[in-house]
């Protein structure tokens, strides 16, 4: 299991495990501090014709919560990771077949939705799909007295005046994905965007310590 | 012969127009189609209204209950296109109910109306659905818009304690509206190619697009919400630009809410 610690942009610990589970062609464990996602990936494998596409794989995600069934809010969590991984994983290299992408939520104590993005490009680069690009999922929050904070737990979550999650690129270091809830202003905007960028690089480096940590053992 | 071109290459149709800067229907690239609103025209409900983008119609309905959550939700039947099939909710449907939830729930807009007699506290639970009875994309916008309007018709029943029963009391006769302290207005986005950037798309550039953004701003010029589901990546300056027509935007449909609100009100 591979550990990083965390440093002056203050990400909680993270960590990370793949190849855990036999059954999916990937899978992996993403772990940010308490919050703990699993994600298995099956493909490409057959479709079916109804929802087949001519020129590229079509992929389905399901995010499943800890405790109950799926409800209108995973359903657009969903939304969000399935759009981000079909802008960076090769589709149309698979035509006429199917990606499954499947989120198990273990544990929730903030920073979900980043977490699930983690988990589900660990498990895309285990499974060995093609990629043009990398992403990775970041968490802020704006507190009431206008501080940001990074990868924030469930309690301040619950206190802050907005939260915002982006999933940022490894090519260009752009965003790709958005998703905010509460009222901030244009420059709070663009000061968040930056702290995540500035995360991204620790999280795109942890990437690649624990790809060549695995790869350097077996081989 | 520009009929067949378009169903054999759409991309190529819309790449052909997009060169000279327009689009198919005729408008500018920053160009939003003409929007009308229409107000009360549910009787039976407590607040409700009508948007009109283009082809794209929303309507929304509002229904106030005595009791002690406030989620709205956004219905997408088969009536409004072809793509959506009877059953149970999609994920679009359900995408779009969680957006406008996030987008209200931090806004502190609504005054609820507070009761307290001997401790007693009661609140309404507004009930909104959202129905599409046209789909032509930019629904988002469409919904939020929709919403809005809806909630600045509502008339809400006066509430009186009977001093003889102690229990609150209905008067539906005597109605008084909601203060809504901050107006959202949404403003759709999508990319072609990763880098060129249309406003208000239609259901066809939609499906083409590489990827989708909305924003939405209020009337101070604090955005309530910044969403783009995935898609290619966006660089600083067009997100910049983005935000720039959402607050040009915000000003525009408030001005047009307010104008309707007010002519009914003169109608009246």
């Amino acid at each position: 299991m591979e550990v990083c610690g965390s440093s002056n942009v203050s990400l909680r610990e993270f960590g990370c495990e793949q190849s855990l589970l036999s059954r999916p062609d990937g899978s992996s464990s993403f772990v940010q501090g308490d919050t703990s996602v699993m994600a298995g990936v099956y493909g490409p494998a057959e479709v079916k014709v109804s929802k087949e596409i001519y020129d590229r794989a079509i992929l389905e995600v399901l995010i499943q919560p800890k405790v109950g069934l799926p409800s209108v809010r995973e359903r657009s969590q969903e939304q969000c990771v399935r759009e981000t991984c079909e802008a960076s994983l090769l589709l149309s290299l698979h035509p006429r077949s199917s990606l499954t992408l499947i989120l198990q939520v273990l544990h929730d104590d903030g920073s979900l939705l980043s977490c699930c993005l983690n988990a589900a490009c660990m498990a895309l680069m285990d499974a060995g799909l093609p990629m043009s690009c990398l992403f990775c999922g970041v968490t802020c929050a704006i507190t009431a007295e206008g501080e940001i904070i990074t990868d924030p737990t469930a309690a301040q979550e619950k206190e802050s005046r907005a939260l915002m999650t982006f999933a940022i690129d490894s090519a260009e270091r752009r965003v790709m994905m958005s998703s905010t809830k509460g009222s901030f202003s244009v420059h709070e905007l663009q000061q968040c965007i930056a702290v995540s960028q500035k995360a991204s690089e620790k999280i795109f480096q942890f990437y690649r310590d624990s790809v060549k940590r695995r790869y350097s053992k077996t081989h | 012969m520009a009929a067949g071109f378009k169903t054999a290459e759409p991309l190529e149709y819309h790449r052909s127009f997009l060169k000279e800067n327009c689009r198919p229907d005729g408008r500018e690239l920053s160009e939003f189609r003409t929007t009308t609103l229409n107000i009360g025209s549910i009787s039976t409900a407590d607040g409700s209204a009508l948007v009109k983008m283009g082809n794209t119609t929303i309507i929304c309905g509002i229904k106030a209950v005595k009791a002690p959550e406030d989620v709205p939700n956004v219905d997408l039947p088969p009536l409004c296109s072809s793509r959506f099939r009877p059953g149970p909710p999609g994920e679009q449907a359900q995408a779009a109910s969680q957006f406008i939830a996030d987008v209200i729930e931090r806004c502190d807009r609504l005054l609820y109306i507070l009761l307290s007699f001997h401790q007693m506290y009661l609140c309404w639970v507004l009930y909104c659905d959202i129905m599409c009875l046209d789909y032509d994309g930019n629904i988002l916008d469409a919904c939020i818009i929709a919403l809005l309007a809806a909630l600045k018709n509502t008339q809400l029943p006066e509430i009186t304690i009977n001093k003889e029963t102690c229990t609150p009391e209905v008067n539906p006769a005597k109605r008084c509206g909601l203060h809504i302290h901050k107006h959202p207005v949404g403003a759709s986005f999508c990319i072609f190619d990763g880098s060129i950037l249309i406003v208000d798309p239609t259901a066809e550039e939609e499906s083409l697009s590489t990827s989708q953004l909305t924003v939405v701003t209020d009337e101070a010029g604090r955005l309530c919400s910044l969403h783009k589901p995935g898609g290619t990546s966006l660089s600083g300056e067009k997100l910049q630009e983005c935000i720039s027509r959402a607050t040009a935007r915000q000003r525009e449909i408030q001005k047009l809410i307010d104008k309707v609100i007010q002519s009914v009100k003169t109608a009246q």
